[in-house]
């Protein structure tokens, strides 16, 4: 059956109109001007939301007293060298690891999963966990899946076990979860965070109630929002109308995708295949109930509990002091920006990252050096 | 693929879905969505699954949702200071969708 | 740490991908130490589409590839296609419209089937007859199985002409255009390579453009100041490298690039840009503002033209950048770093 033509409801449903987005990015400015205060900081933890900032060039709109921060909303990112260890050792055991392009080349305390494909191992670039599960079916090696992402990616994964798999299929899992890390960035002593942009798909999943005891807690506003421009325009409106007015509440314009409970379905098909465990984020330290890790029901294909991965093999080396001087940790926290760090373009670029900021595409180091490095054309002569 | 894209059902099998993304087309998965999928419909896709149901007036209610925010700028600007705050403490009115 | 600061010594991928890394490469191990560059023409080191050499009343352009695209067979076309088209247009790139002569090398793994050699020779056939050109000479070697993977072709080709269009011809004021839609060829290649499951119209653009510039040149006079192909690196390469060596800044208005709709859904799905794929049957040209219009009307009214629009202005600020304006905002459109990989969070 032929497609209809795309009617003007589907154009509109990409929420790209430039006229409209011209006249949310003026509110912004007056907005903030009505605050008086400079700077005014607000936190996003979304690499996509970055992505999408970057790309559409919206810095360049925002007024010179609004700070706009990306926080650990990268989940690459954020995992932590031990993480990327565990892939690396199961790959020189001979193992298949199927991962996503973004966490083949992050640095890990020794060599990068690229660094060990260089080696001889067998890396494969997978872009769903289903297609992890059919390179195992036509596999006869074991083939472990390296899962990275946050809650919204973990529910595909999640689906994905809980249907049929070959033998020879393991999880080795690095998904991460976002709510608490907003609580570890607001109790920073450092932080001047004054109200939070959540991410439209993780709330999708999750629903917008699951912001209400932090607000409470916190005194400061979350605005969930999607990741048109337009989403992202009239997001950051209505959380610096809220900041302006000193009212901490959630507010969802995300209507169209996000509820109050949010989507139950996946939600129970997450927590019967995960569970969260404290753990580290790389730069941020410890994260309680920030990773998630296969319950016991699943530990059939829990990878950590199939093999016995051996990490001293690989602990030869001591990290270079390069890396003592990588700032990733605070430029996830919001507390410093790339170009605050001594590396950035220098020694660290993507050719050559020294932080995983620089290798993952949602990383903010990655996102400012790709994008020329000046995010905010406002700053060039 | 991380960024969610939203794209219309034109076929659905079982738990399969062959999804139209203005040209491109793909398998998408019904397995996590909670709410019946029929083609016509709009979807959210995340990494080959589909997350959400869009309903079709929600996109109608995002563009007012916009103008909403831009009117209330309207409203300030015509109101003295005085006007605004008695507004203030009888409550807001009718701008967010859920809060 | 081991992977730091890896002076590189073993080739990469990512050198081959047409970006700064490729550059990089060639500057450091392929010019190093060359003879002096013709006395009156271009040659190596300027790293233009192809050599110029003076003749005394014209220049003999002379341009040389090698081909190892995979798939072989791909929506569009194929390797064969793709070699006569790429030749064909690196001559046109740089004003030699009429063909002289190309030559075409063959090198084959062991086990080669015949009836994909056939196809591909009758490609190259076909291309050959759109262009107007001939092959008169070639090569042929077959490597044991495993010592190559499946073909590798390489063409040469030449071509006469009287004024040289060069890639650093760009000054303020110049307007940037596009002879039509971008991303074609990479996006699907990309599709076809990772077998990403996507049904939809996406097809190679590979096409000999010889034609197209010379009615563009005919109708400009000496109004088109520099010319490239986009492939590898795609539009966003091609660009900075003319603002590079012409010493002048690009401001590109996002929303006049053309771009199918298949591809804009393709990219953004994978998350990757249109601006950082190959194009092979495209061409990115410099015009003086006065000629646009001209120029403009030229490459429409011919098959390969339609699409063809304005896309930009050269600017003396910020000599080397590209700004792109998005239409909500504006921000710099940097080079690509190597292949694109489709983007997963």
């Amino acid at each position: 059956m032929p497609l209809p033509r795309i009617d003007a409801a589907a154009r509109e449903i990409k929420f790209r109109n430039p006229e409209l987005a011209r006249r949310l990015s003026s509110r912004i400015a007056e907005l903030t001007a009505e605050i008086g205060r400079s700077p005014v900081s607000v936190m996003h933890v979304c690499g996509s939301h970055e992505q999408a900032i970057a790309r559409w060039g919206l810095r360049a709109t925002f007024p010179r007293d609004l700070n706009v921060i990306m926080g650990p909303g990268c989940p690459v990112c954020i995992t932590d060298m031990p993480e990327v260890d565990e892939g690396v050792a199961l790959a020189r055991q001979g193992v298949v690891i199927a991962t996503y392009g973004d966490m083949v080349k992050v640095p890990g305390t020794v060599m990068s999963l690229a660094g060990a494909q260089a080696e001889g191992a067998d890396i494969r670039v997978v872009y769903s966990a289903g297609q992890a599960v059919e390179l195992a079916r036509a596999e006869s090696k074991e083939v472990v899946f390296f899962a990275t992402g946050f809650e919204t990616t973990a529910v595909a994964t999640a689906a994905v076990l809980r249907g049929p798999v070959p033998p020879n299929f393991s999880v080795l899992s690095a998904h991460k979860y976002i709510p608490p890390v907003m609580e570890i960035v607001a109790e920073m002593p450092e932080t001047r965070v004054e109200g939070f942009l959540a991410a439209g798909h993780a709330a999708t999943i999750t629903g917008w109630g699951i912001f209400e005891p932090f607000v409470q807690r916190h005194r400061i506003p979350v605005v969930v929002a999607g990741f048109e421009p337009l989403d992202i325009l009239s997001g950051l409106a209505r959380l610096i109308e809220l900041v302006r007015d000193g009212t901490p509440r959630v507010v969802n314009m995300f209507p169209r995708c996000v509820t109050r409970e949010g989507n139950r379905r996946a939600q129970e098909e997450l927590w019967s295949v995960f569970r969260p465990v404290g753990g580290r984020w790389r730069g941020i330290a410890h994260v309680p109930n920030g990773n998630l890790r296969l319950t016991d029901a699943w530990a059939h294909l829990d990878a950590r509990r199939r093999f016995t991965i051996d990490l001293a093999g690989l602990w030869d080396y001591a990290p270079a002091t390069l890396a003592a001087d990588c700032i990733c940790g605070n430029i996830m926290s919001g507390i410093a920006s790339p170009t605050d760090c001594t590396l950035f373009g220098k020694e660290c670029v993507p050719d050559t990252p020294v932080g995983a900021c620089m290798v993952s595409s949602e990383g903010t180091c990655k996102i400012w050096h790709q994008y020329g490095g000046i995010p905010n054309l406002g700053d060039m002569a | 693929m991380c960024l969610g894209v939203p794209g219309r059902v034109v076929e659905v099998e079982g738990l399969n879905a062959t999804v139209d993304f203005w040209g491109v087309r793909r398998q998408v998965r019904l397995d996590i969505v909670d709410q019946a999928v029929a083609p016509g419909d709009y979807i959210l896709n995340h990494v080959g699954f589909a997350i959400r149901r869009i309903p079709a007036e929600e996109i109608g209610e995002t563009l007012a949702l916009y103008e909403t925010l831009l009117d209330q700028a309207r409203r300030d600007d015509l109101m003295a200071a005085d006007v605004r705050n008695e507004i203030e403490a009888t409550g807001r009115g009718n701008d967010d969708a859920a809060s | 740490m081991k992977t730091l600061g890896l002076a590189l010594d073993h080739v990469t991928l990512k050198q081959g991908a047409g970006g700064r890394a490729m550059r990089a490469l060639i500057e450091d191990v392929f010019l190093k130490d060359l003879p002096a560059p013709p006395a009156r023409g271009i040659g190596a080191a300027a790293m233009d589409d192809g050599a110029a050499l003076w003749l005394g009343d014209r220049y003999l352009v002379v341009t040389t590839d090698s081909h190892v695209v995979h798939p072989v067979f791909f929506p569009g076309g194929d390797i064969g296609r793709l070699s006569i088209c790429g030749t064909v247009n690196d001559l046109a790139m740089m004003g030699a419209t009429e063909v002289l002569a190309l030559t075409c090398a063959v090198v084959l793994e062991e086990g080669y089937p015949r009836a994909e050699l056939e196809r591909i020779q009758s490609s190259i056939r076909k291309a050959c007859r759109e262009a107007g050109a001939a092959i008169v000479t070639g090569d042929t070697k077959v490597m044991g199985r495993g010592e190559i993977d499946g073909i590798v072709l390489n063409t040469t080709g030449i071509g006469l002409t009287e004024r040289v269009v060069t890639d650093c011809g760009l000054a303020p004021g110049d307007r940037i255009v596009v002879t039509g839609a971008i991303g074609d060829h990479g996006l699907a290649i990309m599709a076809a390579r990772h077998a990403l499951a996507l049904e939809g119209e996406l097809a190679s653009d590979v096409a000999p453009l010889n034609g197209l510039v010379r009615a563009a040149l005919d109708a400009a006079g000496g109004a088109i100041t520099a010319m490239k192909d986009p492939t590898r690196g795609g539009l966003s390469s091609a660009l900075h490298e003319m603002a590079e060596k012409s010493r002048v800044g690009i401001v590109l208005e996002e929303r006049a690039i053309p771009v199918h709709d298949a591809v804009r859904a393709a990219g953004d799905l994978l998350g990757i840009d249109p601006l950082h794929v190959a194009n092979e049957g495209k061409a990115v040209m410099g015009v003086r503002p006065e000629a646009v219009d001209r120029v403009l009307e030229a490459l429409r009214a011919h098959p390969l033209g339609r699409e063809a629009r304005a896309v930009g202005v050269c600017v003396a600020e910020r000599p080397g950048s590209i700004v792109l304006d998005t239409g909500f905002g504006r921000r710099l459109l940097a080079e690509p770093e190597g292949e694109p990989l489709p983007r997963i969070c």
